[in-house]
């Protein structure tokens, strides 16, 4: 190689003069690639129409992006990964056979109101993507809370169903007796069971669960792989799952929310969750509640939303609690068979709270001396 | 290599690139035809100039007399005439005094056979004495003057002697050298300072990237029968600052702004350890020292002993000159070092390395809104909430930033090194405390 006599202007900057490689686009888009394969399943089973519906909540996120930060005459952020990314959360939630109207309401209240009124990336206090179908929710809620059954039931058309959570919410309001729990009370009254979740089950508890001398009722495998009417992105708790571990493995989440969250929730369901069903104290079905709706979905990827939860690990874990304290309340007592959206926002709000409240120990700290 | 001892909170693992250097010995660097000696190469008052235009220096001649209690002396690192003094820029970016001397006669010491003193018959305050006669400071970067550290306050005990030869700045490994190469003499340095303070026990905290430098260490201890502990620590920067250190190998925190003397404790970079050896056996004052010369950009890479006062610009040219366009020289660690705006800035007592990066290695982060992904507060060693003070700062709330232990933070770069948003916290925290500095007088 040459040696170079005569050198350039120098670069001169403060320090540190190195970088890890982690910039605020690659954690977007790494988000966005982990949910792609439960967006996948979504559009196999719910059919080509979920698709158009995905596609239009991206486009019109990332158009109002577009148009909004041209107006205010900032540098684009178009490429940052964060409008797509909301824009890609309205589509998973939102029903397989919504009008393609509301996603789009949804991605543009999302980014338009709830993102940049408050100042852009960095500064919403509310999950855009939750607050847009939240949006939604209330003001069409029938188009929002009607689900089709996924192909893998063995239908041939588009069939309209109840979803598991909507069939327990609907049928409890007259139950009087008693049965083990959800599991039971949808088997007594005929909700079926695909085929593949018999095959699955019989052979896990031939093969596997007998090893414990245990047993599980049919229809968990179901919910697990995703054989259920529900959201487009939210069914296929085992897909998801895979996504976060890759974004554990990345540490672009961390363990705090999620183990909270999903822990409190299921403290709280294993409690008191059989009392409805007359099971008494401590026999909820934490399994069926964790699988039966969108909080798998919304522990991993929307509750850990970084502009939205608080800064520390304590924080972390009381916003994951509370989360999880709400969509019980939510979910057993309220008004809808869900409560994650909600329950996450709710906690959104208090972020600010959190974060002036509670500070990470410092090194060296000294106590206050009495005077 | 389980279970190694580390600190608690933070930190992060940068890629340390030290294969660059870390196998190459130690050479002596050119005798510079022109020394530019700074009179403040120190933490407190510059030194007071003794000499004049014209006068005649030798080799480790008083130049400068340290004026006030914080403040070292400072030698000529050539024989020669004084051209004049000065106003310089260090590699730090600050302004200094200078004497300039043109090399002119002999040598008086280097290439001679020198005279071993014996030391062990000196009382703990002459050693004392001759440390701070012979200007030696903190080498490891901070360059506080060490008589100043090493003259305890009545009424505290010195319970650890921590000899830190962690060296966790990627790039860096001048000081890897030095324990390599001169492992007895860092011992017996040891000794001299286990006289001068008497602690109870006597650590050396080596991080276990270097693991010959480990068991050298180990070896020599053994067949000397030294009471002396070599600790292996786990990788983690920033490990190398005094309190990170000490809470590693003690298990006790300094309290926020206070010294590590309040836990017992006195800390020593294996550099400063060495030069107090030469200084009290061969009387020789602090005149030269070792400083990594590395990066993508220079030709041959490697260690090397430099008088200081030797421009960066004629030691990169020792050292093979530029082999790639630099986009950015940093004089110091590339964590916590200066970038430079020129290479006339002279070699100190406290300049480790000399990193020329070309524009492949330089990321230069693009800033975008911070997002709170808290990332900042989980890597900050110290337990402070970097996004925070940083917005305090920027809306120039510095009483705010102050509360929150704005004077804890010691720019070690952890948060900026994985803000995702590129945001410049560390910057950000040096003008905060020079807005409060400039606030209180």
């Amino acid at each position: 190689m040459e040696k170079i006599e005569k050198i350039d202007q120098l670069l001169v900057t403060t320090s540190p003069h190195l970088k890890d490689s982690m910039t605020t686009s690659k954690i977007m888009w790494s988000v966005t690639a982990s949910l792609i394969p439960a967006g996948i399943w979504g559009v196999y089973v719910f059919g080509i129409y979920s698709l158009y519906v995905l596609i239009a909540s991206i486009l019109s996120a990332v158009l109002t992006e577009y148009v909004i930060v041209k107006l205010l005459g900032k540098p684009s952020t178009l490429w940052d990964g964060s409008a797509f990314l909301t824009g890609l959360l309205v589509g998973y939630n939102m029903p397989p056979s919504i009008p393609l109207y509301i996603p789009v309401v949804a991605s543009v209240f999302a980014i338009a109101v709830v993102k940049h009124t408050f100042g852009g990336l960095g500064h919403n206090w509310m999950n855009p993507a939750l607050a847009g179908r939240v949006f939604v929710m209330f003001s069409w809620t029938g188009p929002m809370t009607t689900w089709l059954v996924p192909r893998t039931r063995g239908v041939t058309d588009a069939v309209t169903g109840a979803s598991p959570l909507g069939f327990i919410k609907t049928g409890l309001l007259t139950f009087k007796g008693h049965v083990s729990g959800p599991m039971e009370f949808m088997k007594v009254n005929g909700y079926p069971f695909t085929h593949s979740d018999i095959v699955i089950t019989s052979w896990l508890n031939q093969h596997i669960f007998s090893l414990w001398g245990a047993k599980i009722p049919n229809g968990y495998v179901d919910l697990f792989l995703g054989n259920i009417p529900g959201c487009i992105g939210e069914v296929s708790a085992l897909l998801l799952l895979l996504g976060a571990i890759y974004l554990f493995a990345k540490k672009i989440i961390t363990w705090e929310i999620p183990v909270a969250y999903l822990g409190s929730f299921a403290l709280f369901v294993w409690v008191l969750g059989g009392l409805r069903y007359g099971a008494g104290l401590f026999h909820g079905d934490v399994v069926f509640h964790i699988f039966a709706g969108g909080i798998v979905l919304g522990a991993f990827f929307m509750a850990t939303d970084m502009v939205t939860s608080p800064l520390t690990r304590k924080g972390m874990i009381i916003f994951g609690i509370g989360a999880g304290f709400f969509t019980y309340l939510i979910r057993f007592f309220g008004a809808f068979p869900e409560g994650v959206s909600l329950s996450i926002i709710l906690m959104n709000i208090l972020v600010p709270l959190l974060n002036r409240l509670i500070r990470p120990k410092r090194f060296g700290e000294v106590k206050e001396e009495k005077k | 290599m389980k279970n190694l001892k580390t600190f608690p909170k933070g930190g992060v693992h940068p890629r340390d690139y030290k294969e660059l250097t870390n196998k190459v010995p130690i050479r002596n660097a050119i005798v510079p035809s022109e020394a530019v000696i700074p009179l403040q190469q120190h933490i407190g008052a510059p030194a007071k100039s003794l000499v004049q235009s014209g006068d005649k220096v030798s080799e480790g001649m008083l130049i400068g007399e340290a004026s006030g209690f914080v403040s070292a002396n400072v030698h000529s690192s050539i024989p020669g005439t004084v051209k004049g003094i000065e106003k310089v820029y260090l590699p730090t970016g600050m302004k200094s005094d200078a004497v300039v001397v043109e090399l002119e006669g002999e040598f008086e010491r280097s290439g001679k056979e020198l005279e071993r003193r014996d030391w062990r018959g000196k009382s703990p305050s002459e050693l004392l004495e001759k440390v701070k006669e012979m200007g030696i400071v903190g080498m490891g970067g901070a360059t506080f003057p060490t008589h100043v550290k090493y003259t305890i306050k009545k009424g505290s005990k010195v319970e650890f002697f921590v000899v830190n030869g962690v060296e966790c700045e990627p790039y860096l490994t001048a000081d890897h050298r030095i324990m390599l190469e001169r492992t007895d003499d860092i011992l017996e340095g040891v000794e001299i300072v286990r006289k001068i303070l008497n602690p109870e026990v006597v650590l050396i905290g080596i991080e276990a990237n270097k693991p010959d430098a480990i068991s050298l260490m180990e070896d020599r201890i053994e067949a000397k029968k030294l009471d002396i502990h070599v600790v292996p620590l786990k990788l983690k920067y920033p490990q190398g600052d005094e309190k990170q250190l000490l809470k590693a190998l003690t298990g006790r925190e300094v309290p926020s702004g206070g010294l590590p003397l309040d836990i017992g404790a006195v800390v020593s970079n294996v550099g400063t350890v060495l030069s107090i050896f030469e200084a009290v056996v061969f009387d020789k004052p602090l005149i030269e020292r070792v400083v990594t010369v590395t990066g993508d950009a220079i030709a041959k890479p490697g260690n090397l002993k430099v008088r200081v006062g030797t421009r960066i610009g004629d030691l990169i040219e020792d050292a093979g000159g530029f082999v790639k366009m630099p986009l950015k020289i940093i004089a110091g660690g590339p964590m916590m070092g200066f970038a430079q705006v020129d290479l006339n800035s002279p070699i100190t007592k406290g300049t480790s390395g000399i990193i020329a990066l070309s524009k492949e290695r330089v990321k230069i982060p693009r800033e975008t809104p911070c997002i709170h992904c808290g990332r900042c507060i989980r890597v900050c060693p110290m337990g402070l909430s970097p996004t925070r003070l940083y917005k305090w700062i920027d809306h120039m709330y510095i009483d705010e930033a102050l509360s929150e232990g704005l004077m804890d933070c010691k720019e070690c770069g952890s948060c900026a090194y994985v803000c995702p948003a590129g945001i410049p916290l560390v910057q950000g925290m040096k003008l905060g405390k020079y807005l409060a500095k400039s606030k209180k007088v």
